[in-house]
């Protein structure tokens, strides 16, 4: 390998990129638009759930389990309804999320030790919110049951009792639980996942679509300086990239940033030069543009955005694709990424995912390097 | 004007369909990313990775125990005997909760004192970690006051009363709360999108940079229908995947479809006016099909994170919700969403119908235009 034509290629694989400033602004820009989206719009927190309130009983029993309700902070806006007539059309426009259905004799049944039915009915369209906010519901009738046992065990035992059970939660890593703390880390992979779908996947592509290809292979330049030569240029924008993330991810968004710089730096290097060798590997084979980019798409920039535990917890998924997983690289990736960020654990706990990914690349190049043929067929 | 549409359709569709690694990609690419959407995407929280510390190893840490695991949101994978384990395992990610007991919780359970347990969360995926505490209380607070009752029913002799409240759901449209008949419906929505969208903000411009367009410019074939002709193909192939992948939602994932399905295909010729519109205007844009492809997908990340898909649009802010109304896969997931698990019609649907229809007719306007400046 010749050091010369290696940068040679470089140099002529850099011209391109910077030939066209669009192209080279949205390699840079999208990645900034996406974590501007997801640390300032984007978020999967439910709180303050629109709710309606049909309350039959009217006595204080009612008005107390209700301001639990208004009392939480995943409630708000309690909308009064008196039919359920009412109820439909505020879930109907989306005026409410949830309605909550007091019986008429609510208070003599709690009064009486007899169970009172209170009926929650959910929009259960997005189911996923419908069972978080059903989650807070059951918990808040939980703690109201609670508080009328403990008023019935210290009425028949004639003296103050405290709660048996005090259950202390503390939450590690991500004490305010925000997402952006979740998403952020991840996001670094599915960016660089996106360069190496959109840049090195067509780069080979397009020289055999427009001809010029026939102009490389009479040039002396071997294979191993081509594939590195233009790896290049796209490898510089990923880290560019990278480093823009952790920056604005950092000082921006505040997400902690608490393990070891180097580490992480390590670590982006082996992915970024696993996935981009990927990008290029789909372009030797498929040696056209629009083919090219959509098969990218479908073994790039999908699974390290589905199948990498990136938004979709993994351990929910099926058994089978969950053994799929573990042959998606941005899954360890964004297991280093959330580890170095938000746990501050150091190379004794990252280290086996490092060695995967090592591998990957290794793999990918090797393959990138023994597909690409300097021939014309 | 329509025997040379039809000449431009047939050299269109040769085009597509030359490449047999291109049907595949029409065909085949569509089910099996609504294979793995269908499958990954949920949220829904079950068997948390649950360590246990119990260093009082009574009945009632145990019977505590039970209580977690017997709500099917905690799954016991291990054993920790002290504090550093309990660092080492939530550091490597082996648990995700860790339920910690000290001596005696079993004696102040007993002796009517407080009795305190310990629940360490890994907050990494705070969503997760939000609905997870919520359980835990929820469990708590159940288990407080089966010991309370029994107390009472131990001190006076009589059957303790059933629990004070019960509450009963009821889920309207989606009555067992199953997240796939949401998201399922959504895929539709958005592969039709990707695809439609970067194939056609590719066409134009693949010609372009072939050389292939002073080919076409030489013809007699006028503006209209040359973008028709870059139109209908896509549009077939709209369909086509309309119809691959609602087969794949209704009969692989049981996903009820409750509405009209030809109101369904309607809809579906609006909205591809507007994804139509936006692809042929970035092929128009664009020199070389990289930056076609590019600025498409610059549009795409944001139209497919804002529009609901995933993230409710009632949670952002403001500013962005009303950027929200550009966006046509929002009024496509309402139509799309609405058919399948609601079942409403026409009388509903109408104003995302009409906007649709508005901003599908605005984007083609806008992509001819621009077709002839780069023409002449």
């Amino acid at each position: 390998m010749s050091w010369r034509r290696y940068l040679a290629v470089a140099r002529k694989e850099l011209t391109h990129v910077l030939r066209d400033p669009r192209a080279l602004g949205i390699s840079i820009g999208l990645p900034m638009l996406l974590l501007l989206l997801f640390g300032v719009a984007l978020t999967l927190d439910v709180d303050q759930v629109p709710m309606v309130v049909w309350d039959q009983s009217q006595t204080p029993a009612s008005r107390a389990l209700i301001a639990d309700f208004s009392g939480s902070p995943y409630f708000s806006d309690m909308g009064a309804a008196s039919s359920y007539r009412q109820i439909e059309r505020q879930i109907d426009h989306n005026r409410a999320l949830i309605a909550l259905v007091v019986p008429v004799d609510f208070a003599r049944r709690v009064a009486s030790g007899r169970t009172a039915q209170v009926q929650a009915i959910v929009d259960g369209s997005d189911a996923n919110t419908a069972s978080i906010v059903v989650g807070y519901a059951d918990a808040i009738v939980a703690r109201y049951n609670q508080r009328l046992s403990l008023a019935l065990a210290q009425r028949t035992l004639g003296r103050n009792l405290p709660l048996p059970l005090d259950l202390r939660s503390r939450v590690w890593f991500n004490t305010e639980m925000e997402s952006k703390n979740f998403i952020v880390p991840g996001l670094i992979a599915v960016i660089m996942m996106l360069i190496a779908a959109l840049l090195t996947s067509l780069t080979i592509a397009r020289e055999w679509e427009t001809g010029t290809m026939e102009q490389l292979i009479s040039t002396p330049v071997k294979a191993t300086e081509l594939v590195l030569g233009k790896l290049t240029p796209y490898f510089v924008i990923g880290m560019i990239d990278m480093v823009v993330s952790v920056v604005l991810g950092r000082f921006l968004f505040h997400v902690p940033l608490r393990g070891d710089l180097g580490l992480l730096l390590l670590a982006s290097t082996i992915f970024l030069v696993g996935s981009l060798a990927m990008g290029l590997e789909i372009s030797v084979m498929t040696k056209n543009q629009l083919l090219a980019s959509q098969v990218a798409l479908m073994a790039t920039f999908l699974p390290a955005f589905l199948l990498s535990g990136f938004m979709f917890p993994i351990e929910n998924m099926p058994r089978v694709l969950q053994l799929v997983t573990y042959l998606v690289p941005a899954r360890y990736f964004i297991t280093v990424l959330r580890d170095l960020f938000l746990k501050g654990v150091g190379w004794s706990v990252v280290w086996g995912d490092i060695v995967f990914l090592a591998a990957f690349a290794a793999l990918m190049l090797g393959i990138a390097l023994k597909k690409f043929h300097k021939r014309l067929d | 004007m329509f025997d040379r549409l039809r000449h431009m359709l047939i050299k269109e569709f040769i085009q597509i369909y030359r490449d047999p690694r291109m049907r595949a990609v029409i065909m085949i690419v569509p089910i099996i990313q609504v294979m793995i959407f269908g499958y990954a995407v949920t949220t829904d929280v079950r068997n948390i990775r649950t360590g246990i510390m119990d260093l009082d190893n009574s009945v009632a840490s145990r019977a505590l125990i039970s209580r977690f695991t017997g709500s099917g949101y905690f799954q016991v994978v291990e054993r920790l005997g002290n504090d550093a384990d309990i660092r080492s395992a939530l550091d490597h990610g082996e648990v995700k909760a860790v339920l910690r007991f000290d001596r005696g919780f079993g004696e102040d359970i007993g002796s009517g004192k407080s009795a305190q347990v310990q629940l360490i969360l890994d907050g990494t995926d705070s969503n997760t970690a939000g609905i997870v505490l919520n359980y835990a209380a929820k469990i708590a607070s159940e288990f407080n006051q089966r010991v309370l009752l029994e107390r009472v029913e131990r001190h006076n002799g009589q059957k303790p009363p059933p629990p004070p409240v019960e509450l009963r759901l009821r889920a309207w449209f989606n009555p067992n709360l199953v997240s796939r008949d949401y998201f399922v419906p959504g895929v539709i929505a958005l592969l039709l999108m990707v695809i439609s969208m970067v194939l056609s903000s590719i066409s134009i411009v693949r010609e372009k940079e072939i050389g292939t367009i002073e080919q076409i410019m030489v013809t007699p074939i006028g503006r209209l229908e040359f973008i028709l002709g870059k139109m209908l193909p896509f549009v077939l192939i709209g369909y086509v995947d309309v119809v691959l992948i609602s087969l794949v939602a209704v009969y692989w994932f049981n996903v009820p479809i409750v509405g009209n399905p030809l109101l369904l295909f309607l809809s579906t010729g609006f909205y591809l006016m507007s994804t139509l519109g936006v692809g042929l205007f970035i092929s128009t844009v664009s020199q070389t099909q990289q930056q076609a492809l590019m600025t498409a997908f610059f549009f795409l990340q944001p139209a497919i994170l804002l529009s609901g898909f995933i993230f409710p649009i009632a949670n952002m802010p403001r500013v962005v919700q009303v950027l929200t109304y550009l966006d046509p896969l929002r009024y496509f997931l309402v139509i799309i969403r609405g058919i399948f698990l609601k079942g409403v019609g026409f009388h509903v649907l109408w104003p995302q119908m009409l906007a649709l229809t508005l901003l599908g007719a605005a984007l083609l306007a806008l992509a001819s235009l621009r077709f002839h400046k780069t023409l002449a």
